[in-house]
Protein backbone atom coordinates (compact mmCIF):
# COMPACT_ATOMS: atom_id res chain seq x y z
CA UNK A 1 0.00 0.00 0.00
CA UNK A 2 0.87 3.18 -0.85
CA UNK A 3 0.76 6.60 0.79
CA UNK A 4 -2.15 8.63 1.17
CA UNK A 5 -1.85 10.76 -1.54
CA UNK A 6 -1.07 8.18 -4.24
CA UNK A 7 -4.45 5.96 -2.60
CA UNK A 8 -6.75 9.54 -3.01
CA UNK A 9 -5.39 10.68 -6.53
CA UNK A 10 -5.73 7.43 -7.49
CA UNK A 11 -9.20 6.71 -6.36
CA UNK A 12 -10.51 10.14 -8.06
CA UNK A 13 -8.64 9.07 -11.46
CA UNK A 14 -10.08 5.24 -12.23
CA UNK A 15 -13.70 6.87 -12.93
CA UNK A 16 -12.42 8.69 -15.59
CA UNK A 17 -10.08 5.86 -16.77
CA UNK A 18 -13.23 3.32 -16.32
CA UNK A 19 -15.51 6.08 -18.22
CA UNK A 20 -12.38 6.43 -21.24
CA UNK A 21 -12.16 2.39 -21.20
CA UNK A 22 -15.90 1.93 -22.05
CA UNK A 23 -15.69 5.06 -24.35
CA UNK A 24 -13.17 3.37 -26.47
CA UNK A 25 -15.02 0.19 -26.67
CA UNK A 26 -18.64 1.11 -27.42
CA UNK A 27 -17.87 3.92 -30.22
CA UNK A 28 -15.12 0.89 -31.13
CA UNK A 29 -16.73 0.86 -34.58
CA UNK A 30 -17.07 4.82 -35.26
CA UNK A 31 -13.66 6.13 -34.29
CA UNK A 32 -10.41 4.04 -33.46
CA UNK A 33 -10.14 1.46 -30.77
CA UNK A 34 -12.22 -1.29 -30.01
CA UNK A 35 -13.15 -4.06 -27.47
CA UNK A 36 -9.40 -4.78 -27.04
CA UNK A 37 -7.73 -1.97 -26.90
CA UNK A 38 -11.02 -0.46 -24.45
CA UNK A 39 -10.51 -3.57 -22.22
CA UNK A 40 -6.73 -2.74 -21.79
CA UNK A 41 -7.65 0.30 -20.56
CA UNK A 42 -9.34 -0.53 -18.17
CA UNK A 43 -7.48 -3.16 -16.83
CA UNK A 44 -4.80 -1.08 -16.61
CA UNK A 45 -6.73 1.20 -14.18
CA UNK A 46 -7.39 -1.99 -12.13
CA UNK A 47 -3.31 -2.41 -11.88
CA UNK A 48 -3.00 1.38 -10.59
CA UNK A 49 -5.61 0.33 -8.09
CA UNK A 50 -3.92 -2.83 -7.01
CA UNK A 51 -0.14 -0.96 -7.07
CA UNK A 52 -1.95 2.27 -5.05
CA UNK A 53 -3.86 -0.08 -2.50
CA UNK A 54 -1.90 -3.41 -2.83
CA UNK A 55 -3.58 -6.56 -3.66
CA UNK A 56 -4.82 -7.75 -0.46
CA UNK A 57 -7.17 -4.74 -0.79
CA UNK A 58 -8.21 -5.56 -4.24
CA UNK A 59 -8.94 -9.37 -3.84
CA UNK A 60 -11.71 -8.71 -1.39
CA UNK A 61 -13.44 -7.14 -4.46
CA UNK A 62 -12.54 -8.49 -7.37
CA UNK A 63 -13.28 -11.98 -6.88
CA UNK A 64 -12.18 -15.35 -9.21
CA UNK A 65 -15.72 -16.59 -9.62
CA UNK A 66 -17.04 -13.18 -10.76
CA UNK A 67 -14.05 -12.76 -13.42
CA UNK A 68 -14.65 -15.79 -14.73
CA UNK A 69 -18.43 -15.45 -15.30
CA UNK A 70 -17.74 -12.16 -16.86
CA UNK A 71 -15.07 -13.43 -18.94
CA UNK A 72 -17.53 -16.86 -19.85
CA UNK A 73 -20.18 -14.33 -21.09
CA UNK A 74 -18.31 -12.05 -23.27
CA UNK A 75 -16.98 -15.23 -24.94
CA UNK A 76 -20.64 -16.24 -25.14
CA UNK A 77 -21.81 -12.70 -26.60
CA UNK A 78 -19.05 -12.94 -29.55
CA UNK A 79 -19.81 -16.60 -30.06
CA UNK A 80 -23.61 -16.59 -30.39
CA UNK A 81 -23.33 -13.34 -32.24
CA UNK A 82 -21.46 -14.89 -35.19
CA UNK A 83 -23.80 -17.92 -35.11
CA UNK A 84 -26.83 -15.64 -34.75
CA UNK A 85 -26.10 -15.15 -38.55
CA UNK A 86 -25.69 -18.86 -39.86
CA UNK A 87 -29.06 -18.40 -41.73
CA UNK A 88 -26.33 -16.85 -44.44
CA UNK A 89 -22.52 -17.67 -43.23
CA UNK A 90 -20.60 -17.80 -39.84
CA UNK A 91 -19.82 -14.19 -39.11
CA UNK A 92 -22.70 -12.34 -41.42
CA UNK A 93 -24.10 -9.18 -39.73
CA UNK A 94 -27.22 -9.70 -40.15
CA UNK A 95 -28.79 -6.44 -38.01
CA UNK A 96 -27.57 -4.31 -41.15
CA UNK A 97 -30.51 -2.41 -42.04
CA UNK A 98 -32.68 -3.86 -38.75
CA UNK A 99 -33.76 -1.07 -36.03
CA UNK A 100 -30.93 -2.68 -33.77
CA UNK A 101 -28.01 -0.88 -35.00
CA UNK A 102 -28.82 -1.08 -38.38
CA UNK A 103 -28.23 2.39 -39.41
CA UNK A 104 -26.19 2.49 -42.61
CA UNK A 105 -23.49 5.70 -42.99
CA UNK A 106 -23.14 6.46 -46.48
CA UNK A 107 -20.34 6.16 -48.27
CA UNK A 108 -17.13 8.36 -48.19
CA UNK A 109 -16.29 10.54 -45.18
CA UNK A 110 -19.13 11.52 -43.00
CA UNK A 111 -19.39 12.69 -39.07
CA UNK A 112 -20.38 9.31 -38.05
CA UNK A 113 -23.15 7.81 -35.61
CA UNK A 114 -22.92 5.19 -32.51
CA UNK A 115 -26.33 3.88 -33.63
CA UNK A 116 -24.48 1.74 -36.66
CA UNK A 117 -22.31 -1.28 -37.10
CA UNK A 118 -24.61 -4.16 -37.14
CA UNK A 119 -23.87 -7.10 -35.04
CA UNK A 120 -19.99 -5.27 -34.62
CA UNK A 121 -21.28 -3.13 -31.66
CA UNK A 122 -22.20 -5.77 -29.33
CA UNK A 123 -19.12 -8.14 -30.55
CA UNK A 124 -16.82 -5.37 -29.58
CA UNK A 125 -18.76 -5.34 -26.24
CA UNK A 126 -18.31 -8.96 -25.56
CA UNK A 127 -14.76 -8.80 -26.47
CA UNK A 128 -14.77 -5.72 -23.59
CA UNK A 129 -15.96 -7.76 -21.20
CA UNK A 130 -13.87 -10.92 -21.82
CA UNK A 131 -10.38 -8.59 -22.06
CA UNK A 132 -11.48 -6.46 -18.89
CA UNK A 133 -11.93 -9.88 -16.59
CA UNK A 134 -9.19 -12.05 -18.59
CA UNK A 135 -6.77 -9.49 -18.13
CA UNK A 136 -7.70 -8.06 -14.43
CA UNK A 137 -7.66 -12.19 -13.43
CA UNK A 138 -4.01 -12.48 -14.89
CA UNK A 139 -2.50 -9.25 -13.06
CA UNK A 140 -4.09 -10.18 -9.51
CA UNK A 141 -3.36 -13.52 -9.89
CA UNK A 142 0.21 -12.39 -10.72
CA UNK A 143 0.12 -10.13 -7.91
CA UNK A 144 -1.22 -11.89 -5.33
CA UNK A 145 1.50 -14.48 -5.79
CA UNK A 146 4.46 -12.70 -6.16
CA UNK A 147 2.97 -11.33 -1.89
CA UNK A 148 2.50 -14.59 -0.91
CA UNK A 149 -1.29 -14.65 -0.76
CA UNK A 150 -4.03 -16.72 -2.63
CA UNK A 151 -6.92 -15.73 -5.11
CA UNK A 152 -10.46 -15.43 -3.26
CA UNK A 153 -12.87 -18.12 -4.99
CA UNK B 1 25.83 -36.97 -38.84
CA UNK B 2 23.71 -34.83 -36.68
CA UNK B 3 25.85 -31.43 -37.75
CA UNK B 4 25.49 -32.02 -41.10
CA UNK B 5 21.72 -32.39 -40.73
CA UNK B 6 21.80 -29.05 -38.28
CA UNK B 7 23.72 -26.89 -41.26
CA UNK B 8 21.19 -28.08 -43.92
CA UNK B 9 18.49 -26.61 -41.85
CA UNK B 10 20.24 -23.81 -40.59
CA UNK B 11 21.45 -22.74 -44.45
CA UNK B 12 17.72 -23.94 -45.75
CA UNK B 13 15.80 -21.57 -43.36
CA UNK B 14 18.57 -18.51 -43.76
CA UNK B 15 17.74 -18.67 -47.78
CA UNK B 16 14.22 -18.84 -47.16
CA UNK B 17 14.38 -15.74 -45.10
CA UNK B 18 16.86 -14.08 -47.49
CA UNK B 19 14.31 -15.00 -49.96
CA UNK B 20 11.34 -13.62 -48.36
CA UNK B 21 13.08 -10.65 -47.37
CA UNK B 22 14.63 -9.55 -51.48
CA UNK B 23 11.58 -11.07 -53.01
CA UNK B 24 8.64 -8.88 -50.97
CA UNK B 25 6.66 -6.55 -52.66
CA UNK B 26 7.12 -2.99 -52.73
CA UNK B 27 5.70 -1.07 -49.27
CA UNK B 28 2.87 0.61 -50.13
CA UNK B 29 1.96 -1.34 -52.83
CA UNK B 30 0.01 -4.40 -51.47
CA UNK B 31 -0.60 -7.41 -54.26
CA UNK B 32 -4.10 -8.18 -53.82
CA UNK B 33 -7.16 -6.07 -54.89
CA UNK B 34 -8.62 -7.49 -51.57
CA UNK B 35 -7.98 -4.01 -49.65
CA UNK B 36 -9.19 -1.67 -51.99
CA UNK B 37 -12.30 -3.93 -52.02
CA UNK B 38 -13.22 -3.38 -48.15
CA UNK B 39 -12.64 0.13 -48.23
CA UNK B 40 -14.86 0.62 -51.27
CA UNK B 41 -17.88 -1.51 -49.75
CA UNK B 42 -16.82 -1.83 -46.03
CA UNK B 43 -20.02 1.25 -45.05
CA UNK B 44 -22.67 -0.02 -47.61
CA UNK B 45 -21.90 -4.06 -46.53
CA UNK B 46 -21.47 -3.99 -42.75
CA UNK B 47 -22.86 0.12 -42.14
CA UNK B 48 -19.16 0.94 -40.21
CA UNK B 49 -17.33 3.55 -40.63
CA UNK B 50 -14.37 2.07 -38.66
CA UNK B 51 -12.24 -0.31 -41.66
CA UNK B 52 -10.70 -1.53 -39.30
CA UNK B 53 -13.67 -2.49 -36.69
CA UNK B 54 -15.29 -4.44 -39.90
CA UNK B 55 -12.36 -6.43 -41.26
CA UNK B 56 -11.71 -7.57 -37.30
CA UNK B 57 -15.06 -8.34 -36.66
CA UNK B 58 -16.88 -9.31 -39.77
CA UNK B 59 -14.59 -9.72 -42.82
CA UNK B 60 -12.06 -11.50 -40.73
CA UNK B 61 -14.25 -12.73 -37.84
CA UNK B 62 -13.17 -16.32 -37.46
CA UNK B 63 -9.47 -14.49 -36.83
CA UNK B 64 -11.00 -12.76 -34.08
CA UNK B 65 -12.24 -15.72 -32.56
CA UNK B 66 -9.39 -17.42 -32.44
CA UNK B 67 -7.50 -14.67 -30.79
CA UNK B 68 -10.26 -14.36 -27.97
CA UNK B 69 -9.55 -17.92 -27.57
CA UNK B 70 -5.90 -17.07 -27.19
CA UNK B 71 -6.78 -14.48 -24.42
CA UNK B 72 -8.86 -17.34 -22.77
CA UNK B 73 -6.09 -19.74 -23.05
CA UNK B 74 -3.77 -17.32 -21.30
CA UNK B 75 -5.78 -16.62 -18.46
CA UNK B 76 -6.53 -20.17 -17.90
CA UNK B 77 -2.79 -21.20 -17.82
CA UNK B 78 -1.48 -18.30 -15.54
CA UNK B 79 -4.71 -19.18 -13.03
CA UNK B 80 -4.01 -22.91 -13.47
CA UNK B 81 0.16 -22.26 -13.10
CA UNK B 82 0.02 -20.13 -10.07
CA UNK B 83 -2.62 -22.08 -8.41
CA UNK B 84 -0.28 -25.33 -8.67
CA UNK B 85 2.58 -23.35 -7.98
CA UNK B 86 0.90 -22.18 -4.29
CA UNK B 87 -0.08 -25.94 -3.45
CA UNK B 88 3.17 -26.98 -4.12
CA UNK B 89 4.82 -24.00 -1.91
CA UNK B 90 2.62 -25.44 1.07
CA UNK B 91 2.75 -29.02 1.18
CA UNK B 92 6.91 -28.73 1.43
Amino acid sequence: MLSKIVRTISNQLILFVLVFGLYIIMHGHVTPGGGFQGGAVIASGVVMMIVAFGSGEIKKSLRESHLSVIESGGALIFIGMAFAGMGTVFFYNFLVGTPVFGGIPPTGPNPGHVWTGGVIPIMNFGVGLKVIAGLSAIVLAMALFSSGEEMEE
Amino acid sequence: MRQIVAWFVLITLVAFLVAGALLMHPFGYPPSDMDDYMIANSQAETANNNVVAAVLFDYRGLDTLGEATVLFTAVTGVLLLFRALKKREKKT
